[in-house]
């Protein structure tokens, strides 16, 4: 049987490696949606966060030989209480402001700290192993999966579908949901509103560190690993629907299944395809796939 | 005041008129050499910063003046993008006064900027890029390719491949000037050794994933994976090559690899490997010698390009001092009397066509248990003649080479 011209096998091999990239544009947009959502900053910084996560996990393993397990938990913990850092000092004195202030602050803390990656590790960068428990690759029948693929495609469906239900679920995300709404409100009821928009920024880079140590053992680990891939995502989160946390969940992976197929049919165009899409979603819904008119 | 003006501007020219013949004629008082590279993205390891500083060091050696007159070195970020290196020459030719262009990593800017050198009649010494179409279909009389080509490429590693039992070739091509230039060359090339070429699959510049890609080259069922990229995208393509393995059932080539390359990638993921390079740093006793400088001041060993842009730096000023003139077209007639014979190569010499013809060398890359001291990564297994290595009189469509 075959699929436009190519055996189904094949085909299906292309489909789950574009789920694989999907997740990963899931789970980073889902950090800018986060952010943007409720704190209403367009979070340039965050493929240099993701680039930052991926090298405190090279760093622990080849200075300190703490492994991919510890990296997974370390590297959040760190680059969340690096935004914590960022979000007292620079970024609350730019919410009364116009968002082109926290954007422009946001895009320079990114290009410093490329450059200061650049300047400590060049950029050919590092290779971080794929964990021994993870090694190996097991045979689907239509194509051979490396393990940590699979790895990759269940802990961030996982931490996004987490992240979404924390946010849309529970009583602390319907907190930070009124707290963006009218956040003077929501402090007259006895919350602390600041300390919960500090988190928040704080869980977002958690996010995009966790997304870096999950990309380290599959790609080269270099200090160009974000700007690689910031604008993709951000390609994803318009499309989604700028602060649609489903959105962007849901938006991130179908990208990343057009992108896989992309790379079959017409691989030439498979970094243009993402912004093609973009375009026309801009054109026929501004606001975005999932997102609500203001 | 604008007679005045006038009055000292005639005064002036007058004064040069009585300056000139008393000494080398170099316009502006100073010899400019300008540099423009990656210095920031995937390629900028190979050559970049470390690249710049080699010609500022060139400058250096031959003691910061050529004829009497300044050395004065001019470095620029081209960013990958040909507009940028061409606007960037341009404005150095027209505004700085600048005598010599060195042409850093990325084809496209070089194509771009070796099109502007020519109009200016300014010598074009291009390092970097690799694509032969620089001294083939769109060769100038101000270019000179001075470290290796597409062409020299293909034809060192590719027969080398084919004769060791990989027959059937896959190509992974980066899609831009460079890569299709290098897929053209080496298919030529194992056809002409006997082999065949199952496939291709063109992946856009500074591709992250290659993963699906390598399960088109996996599907393809031939022998070998010809990698037709560089830099960033040749280190992402070996390492999901290795994921997926790949490596089991097929073999891979490099077709343009630098030791940048193999250092970060490590010698278990790259063992075995075949690729053609300029110049290794474990060479000759010459290279070692020059190598130790340079890892002192980097940490990190050369590669070809940065070697080849210290090479060039005073291969250059040689012409500049033998002409007495840092004019274009006199540096150009130089240059094509004079020999390279230095740390770099030995009996280089630049062609009609602008190709500095030089010997190539075939490595294949240590096993981790072969390889002794830091940086010790190759086998040189084979020495390719320049005459052999590089395009033949009857392969080129070069107007100026008939």
């Amino acid at each position: 049987m075959e699929i436009f011209g190519i055996p189904l096998q094949a085909f299906l091999g292309q489909l789950l490696l574009g789920l694989v990239n999907g997740s990963f544009y899931a789970m980073l947009s889902l950090g800018l949606a986060v952010i943007f959502g409720l704190l209403g900053i367009v979070n340039f910084a965050h493929g240099a966060l993701y680039m930052i996560g991926a090298y405190v996990a090279y760093v622990a393993l080849d200075r300190f030989g703490i492994n991919y397990w510890f990296a997974l938990v370390i590297a959040p913990v760190l680059v969340g209480a690096l935004g914590v850092v960022i979000e007292r000092t620079l970024l609350q004195r730019l919410y009364k402001i116009d968002p082109i202030y926290g954007l422009l602050l946001t895009f320079g803390l990114a290009l410093i700290a490329e450059g200061i990656f650049r300047y400590w590790f060049d950029v050919s960068g590092q290779s971080y192993p794929v964990p021994e428990a993870l090694q190996g690759a097991t045979n689907l029948g239509f194509m051979v999966l490396p393990n940590y693929r699979a790895w990759v495609v269940v802990a961030s469906l996982t931490v996004c579908l987490g992240t979404w239900f924390l946010i849309e679920r529970t009583r602390l995300g319907a907190y930070l949901r009124a707290g963006t709404e009218n956040p003077a409100l929501v402090q007259a009821f006895g919350i602390n509103v600041p300390v919960m928009v500090m988190l928040t920024y704080g869980a977002g880079c958690g996010l995009a560190a966790l997304a870096g140590v999950l990309a380290a053992p599959v790609i080269q680990v270099t200090p160009l690993m974000g700007s690689n891939l910031i604008i993709v995502v951000f390609a994803v989160v318009v499309i989604g629907g700028m602060g649609s946390i489903l959105g962007s969940i849901l938006t991130g992976v179908a990208l990343g299944l057009v992108e896989g197929l992309t790379k079959v049919f017409y691989p030439e165009a498979s970094n243009i395809v993402v912004f093609v899409i973009m375009a026309i979603v801009l054109v026929v819904r501004p606001a975005g796939l999932f997102g609500k008119e203001k | 005041m604008f007679k005045l003006s006038h009055i000292s501007a005639a005064c002036a020219l007058a004064l040069a008129g009585i300056a000139v013949p008393a000494q080398a004629q170099i316009s502006g008082d100073v010899i400019r050499i300008g540099f423009i590279t990656d210095m920031s993205g995937l390629y900028a390891d190979i050559d970049g910063p470390a690249g710049a500083e080699m010609i500022r060091q060139a400058v250096a050696d031959m003691g910061g003046t050529v004829a009497g007159k300044k050395v004065e070195v001019l470095v620029a970020d081209h960013q990958n993008k040909a507009d940028v290196a061409a606007a960037k020459a341009r404005e150095w030719f027209d505004q700085q006064g600048l005598d010599m262009l060195i042409g850093g990593t990325n084809s496209g800017t070089a194509l771009a900027m070796a099109k502007v050198a020519a109009e200016k009649k300014k010598p074009f010494l291009a390092v970097g890029p690799g694509s032969s179409a620089l001294t083939n279909d769109q060769c100038s009389p101000y270019t000179v390719h001075y470290a290796y080509d597409t062409v020299a490429m293909a034809k060192t590693t590719g027969p080398a491949v084919v004769k060791s039992g990989g027959k059937s070739w896959y190509f992974m091509t980066a899609d831009y000037a460079f890569g299709t230039a290098l897929q053209t060359d080496a298919t030529n090339v194992v056809k002409a050794s006997g082999g065949t070429v199952v496939g291709a699959v063109r992946h856009p510049l500074a591709t992250s994933d290659f993963s699906s890609f390598m399960l088109q080259a996996q599907a393809s069922k031939a022998q070998i994976l010809g990698l037709a990229n560089a830099g960033g995208d040749t280190i992402n393509s070996i390492k999901a090559a290795n994921e997926f393995g790949l490596t089991k059932t097929m073999k891979l080539a490099g077709l343009l690899m630098f030791i940048n390359d193999v250092h970060s990638l490590g010698l278990k993921a790259t063992q075995g490997m075949y690729l053609t390079d300029s110049w290794y740093w474990n060479q000759s006793p010459e290279s070692r010698t020059w190598a130790k400088r340079f890892f002192e001041k980097f940490k990190r060993m050369p590669s070809s390009l940065q070697a080849a842009d210290y090479s060039v730096t005073q291969f250059y000023l040689n012409a500049v001092k033998a002409a007495g003139s840092d004019d274009g077209d006199k540096t150009m007639e130089q240059m094509r009397k004079l020999k390279v014979n230095d740390m770099y190569t030995k009996g280089g010499y630049v062609r009609a066509d602008g190709s500095m013809i030089h010997d190539m060398y075939l490595m294949q890359v240590k096993t981790p248990e072969s390889s002794t001291t830091p940086w010790d990564y190759y086998n040189v297994v084979a020495t390719a003649k320049g005459e052999e290595a590089f395009l033949t009189k009857a392969e080129s469509k070069c107007s100026l080479w008939k």
